[in-house]
């Protein structure tokens, strides 16, 4: 716990009554707030930094749903504002895919991962575990700051002449492996590797951390069995991340290689644009079974977290024990063993050998039984409680609704044989953004409405939290629930226009009403944001240490933890963190004793 | 000018919406927050409540509303089983979707904080737990086996007498080659690829089986009722061939050749009956990302009789003819008079 930038001057009333190491620091402000080492501190760097990255990808998608419903229609400010890329007030194609591709890379790694994990994993591992901190606060800040600075290589690469990259999120070769494919083919994708790079450093940094201090520095009493689910969640998404962010990181370099010093792992046999390309003997499907490796797992890398704060907030809110704590432990470890086995579902019409594609099947449907699992356990936790709205209930109800909806479309997909219909069509388009865009975003936005008083010390607007979460939840299903139907019909993703089609022209009117739906809910999110920046400053101050009447650790600290989080010994747990409404008490926090006349369960 | 107004309008939308907030905030101060939390937590039940009520209807109104638009009758026999595979699944998903979310709704409604409730603690069954974990691993089970069994087929070997075609996607368009009377693909290799010089595939000219493949851009033409394998390729970047009403797709990898067979169904003038759509034609779709012209790779199939399409390939001429005029018999008689060459060089 050292402080390597500041004189440590402990303050004289904890000095004589607390551990001396473990009062308050006089911190400057940049070793305060900047270059921070406290676990809490950069736990909110994430966040903010997430939020930041939220409005710029939430925006893109507002952009690109404006050419998706009204193809025809030119919007001047777009040219006031994107110049040649809106020429004439009319998004042109190289805009429409870049602003895709940065819209899918933004929320899914920048928003969902670094956003998600970075924010909880950081703000609940050392609370809930009875940590001081992380195994290494200085590689935790580390992590933050290679985040940051992918996030300043990828915005560059918005600015850069040629425009930003273009081959949509997934980044196939060999198209973006070419410069002469298009404009942003050319140096915005060589951004886009060097962003990626740096962010999955950022997030090894992370996960490795994380990992270490789950296992190593529980407080006493604290055994694995006792940890809070969203600590087990972390936990599962921490060594996902570590397993599979390496071969993406060398599907990346190769495709570097490949783009930069003449390599031919992904190319061979390419004509583009009348040129012949010297490349022989590389395969475009090898990236596929890198990218996916990592992609597959990385869905669950965005799911895990809010499964686990999920599973919490319900538990709290319907003072009642999560139902089957261990099923639920189970089912995330089934959940992560599995996320690597299924990678190829992606690929089922890319020439897979048929065999391969039948086990990919069989495995890809497993996936469905610890998912139902899980379902199931959250509708036994809420039946028969005693449930509070919170706005983070609401968003964790949200959550569990939206998983259902999108993990039942996920059994169409992942029987190759609907695939083959299904794949690469409007279906998928909207089978993951419920159940992992939206969902993981109702996670996260229970976990920030739950925390909120733990991270600020004061309350959020709950009446705004309520308008935010009603006008999000029938928004986000207005948005995407209709997109089944195009996905049924055939209709492609990504196509920007589709009026020259005879059989995809037939949803003008849906795509009309998506796009308004989808510009209300963003504008929503600022009832949110507002909330959430007004909160800080404004809101209504916490008086109580433990508001929810939650039995974790985090609430046993005081209301403002300082450095250290806890003033005085760490406490010692002495049950697991679910015991709610036991013996008809309202709740017993993990440091409380068992008692002698305690019933057993 | 206008956009200056939506801003404005947002703006204020945005700060009323806070102000409202702030004086609830100021409500419950004076009513006391217990009471605004009762207060607000039956308001909230009741919305959960209605809002499943009106997604139960919402999801039945866009089924009505949309049914007719989407899938049609499938026009090839894989279509048949892709179909079917999809109903069944439909069917099941749609009964775990109603009562999960009849579940999760009613019982946040029913078990709303009361005073007179006490939660039940409740932390585990594993009776419960079996039947939740089995029930759901048969199901799975047996939409596996069928998928499996459904897959197996569409992805098996092409029946023998399938006649085949090449489909070549490029950026962006797609391009045929059939293999002419012997029923065989001249090889081919991409640095031979030469539009300019007539030769878009890069046939090896020197190989016989070249001699009379036909050529063509844009529209292919399969038989109504034959088995057909298209062998598939790119050029440049993957594309993918989307056949909707077929209810088939494969990617069109560069380097790496891929397959697909299937059997149409019904001509292309039997589906603008079908479909009481005169404009009806057979699309193909890009289904894969390949670059800023990605929406607009369309191409057409023509599904016709025998008669028609014998007639349609009589009409083309050999591409190996169109790069080697010098070759071409007709001319050859016109030139030098000499007895017709067709068999010879028509293999
Ligand atoms: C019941 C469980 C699930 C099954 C069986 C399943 C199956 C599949 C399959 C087969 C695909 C590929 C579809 C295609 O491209 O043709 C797919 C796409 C996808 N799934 Fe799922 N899925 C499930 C749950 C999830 C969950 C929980 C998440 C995220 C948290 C998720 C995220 C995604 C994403 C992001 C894609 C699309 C990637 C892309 O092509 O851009 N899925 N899913
Ligand atoms: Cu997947
Ligand atoms: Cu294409």
């Amino acid at each position: 716990m050292s402080e390597t930038t500041t004189v440590h001057i402990a303050d004289a009333k904890h000095a004589t009554t607390h551990h001396e190491e473990h009062g308050h620091h006089q911190q400057s402000f940049i070793s305060k707030y900047i270059f921070s080492m406290d676990h809490k501190t950069i736990g909110k760097q994430f966040l903010i930094t997430g939020i930041v990255w939220a409005v710029i990808g939430g925006l893109f998608s507002v952009i690109f749903r404006l050419q998706l419903g009204y193809p025809d229609t030119t919007f001047p400010i777009l040219e006031t504002f994107f110049g040649k890329w809106a020429k004439g007030g009319q998004i042109q194609p190289e805009f429409y895919y870049s602003l895709v591709t940065m819209h899918g890379t933004i929320l899914v790694f920048f928003v969902l991962t670094a956003g998600l994990s970075g924010t909880f994993a950081n703000i609940l591992i050392p609370l809930q575990i009875g940590a001081r901190d992380m195994a290494s606060p200085f590689l935790n800040m580390l992590s933050y700051w290679f985040f940051f600075i992918a996030g300043i290589v990828m915005a560059s690469s918005i600015f850069v002449q040629t425009g930003p990259a273009s081959s949509g999120w997934t980044m196939y070769p060999p198209l973006s492996a070419l410069r002469q494919a298009g404009d942003g083919q050319k140096i915005g994708t060589d951004l886009w590797l060097i962003s990626m790079a740096l962010f999955i450093i950022s997030s090894l940094l992370g996960g490795l951390n994380y990992i270490t201090t789950i296992l190593n520095m529980r407080t006493k009493g604290m055994s694995m069995t006792r940890l809070p689910l969203p600590i087990w969640a972390m936990f599962f998404t921490a060594v996902l991340g570590v397993l599979s962010f390496p071969v993406l990181l060398s599907g990346a370099i190769l495709l570097l290689f490949d783009r930069n010093l003449g390599t031919s792992f992904y190319l061979s046999d390419i004509v583009i644009n009348g040129e012949i390309l010297p490349n022989e003997g590389g395969s475009a499907i090898l990236y596929q079974h890198l990218f996916w490796f990592l992609g597959h797992p990385e869905v669950y890398i965005i799911l895990l977290p809010a499964m686990g704060m999920v599973s919490e907030i319900l538990s709290v809110n319907s003072r009642k024990p999560i139902f089957g704590y261990m099923a639920m432990l189970g089912s995330l470890f089934a959940i992560a063993i599995l996320a690597f086995l299924v990678w190829a579902h992606h690929m089922f019409v890319a020439g897979l050998n048929p065999f391969l594609g039948s086990v990919f099947v069989l495995l890809t449907l497993l996936i469905a039984v610890p998912s139902a699992i899980k379902v199931f356990n959250w509708l036994t936790t809420i039946w028969r409680g005693n449930i509070r709205f919170t706005p983070a209930a609401l968003f964790a109800i949200g959550f569990v609704s939206l998983f259902i909806s999108g993990g039942l479309t996920g059994i169409f997909l992942g029987n190759s044989t609907i695939d083959i219909h299904l794949h690469d069509t409007m279906f998928v388009v909207a089978h993951f953004h419920i159940v992992m865009g939206v969902a993981s975003m109702f996670g996260m936005l229970a976990g920030v409405y739950h925390w909120f008083p733990k991270m600020y010390g004061r309350y959020l607007n709950n009446t705004l939290g309520y308008i935010h979460f009603w006008v999000t939840i029938v928004g986000a299903y207005l948005t995407f629930w209709p997109m089944h139907y195009q996905g049924l019909a055939g209709v492609p993703r990504r196509y920007l226009d589709k009026s020259g089609w005879v059989n995809f022209n037939q949803f003008g009117e849906l795509d009309k009403f998506i796009t308004v739906v989808s510009m209300i809910v963003f504008v929503a999110q600022f009832i949110f944001i507002i909330n959430f920046f007004y909160s800080i400053y404004k809101g209504r101050k916490v008086r109580t240490a433990n508001p929810w009447g939650a039995n974790t650790l985090e609430w046993t600290t005081p209301i403002n933890p300082g450095h250290g989080n806890w003033e005085g010994d760490i406490p010692e747990v002495h049950r697991w963190p679910y015991d709610y409404g036991k013996d008809g008490r309202e709740f017993i926090p993990q440091t409380e004793p068992v008692g002698a006349s305690e019933s057993k369960h | 000018m206008q956009t200056l107004l939506i801003s404005a309008i947002l703006v204020l939308f945005l700060v009323v919406i806070f102000q409202i907030a702030k004086a609830s905030e100021y409500v419950a101060m004076i009513r006391g927050y217990e009471n605004a939390r009762k207060q607000s937590n039956k308001i909230n039940a009741f919305l959960l409540l209605a809002f499943l009520a009106i997604g139960l209807i919402g999801v039945y109104y866009c089924n009505e509303l949309f049914k007719d638009k989407i899938l049609g009758e499938p026009a090839s026999n894989h279509g048949v089983l892709v179909d079917r595979m999809l109903y069944v699944t439909l069917g099941i998903t749609f009964v775990v979707f109603v009562v999960t979310q009849i579940a999760l709704f009613w019982f946040a409604y029913k078990y709303q904080e009361s005073d007179n409730r006490k939660a039940f603690y409740y932390p585990h069954n594993n009776t419960l737990e079996l039947i939740w974990t089995v029930i759901p691993a048969i199901t799975l089970s047996v939409l596996v086996g069928f998928g499996i069994f459904y897959w197996f087929k569409i992805t098996g070997p092409a029946p023998r007498d399938a006649m085949v075609v090449e489909v070549v996607g490029k950026q962006y368009g797609w391009e045929f080659r059939y293999p002419g009377a012997d029923g065989i693909l001249g090889k081919k290799y991409f640095k031979k690829i030469n539009p300019a010089n007539n030769n878009p595939v890069g046939q090896l000219w020197e190989d016989p089986a070249n001699h009379d493949d036909v050529f063509v851009e844009q529209e292919m033409h399969l038989v109504v009722g034959k088995p057909v394998q298209l062998v598939i390729g790119a050029k440049d970047v993957i594309h993918s061939v989307g056949l909707v009403h077929f209810r088939l797709k494969t990617d069109a990898v560069p380097g790496t050749p891929t397959t697909m067979w299937f059997t149409p169904k019904f001509t292309t003038k039997e589906m603008k009956e079908k479909t009481g759509n005169p404009d009806f034609v057979y699309e193909i779709s890009c289904d894969q990302m390949c670059g800023k012209g990605h929406w607009s790779m369309r191409g057409t199939i023509v599904v016709e009789t025998q008669e028609e399409f014998d007639a349609w390939v009589a009409s083309k001429t050999p591409q190996y003819l169109v790069a080697n005029p010098d070759k071409d018999p007709a001319r050859q008689m016109e030139n030098t008079d000499a007895a017709p060459l067709t068999g010879a060089i028509i293999r």
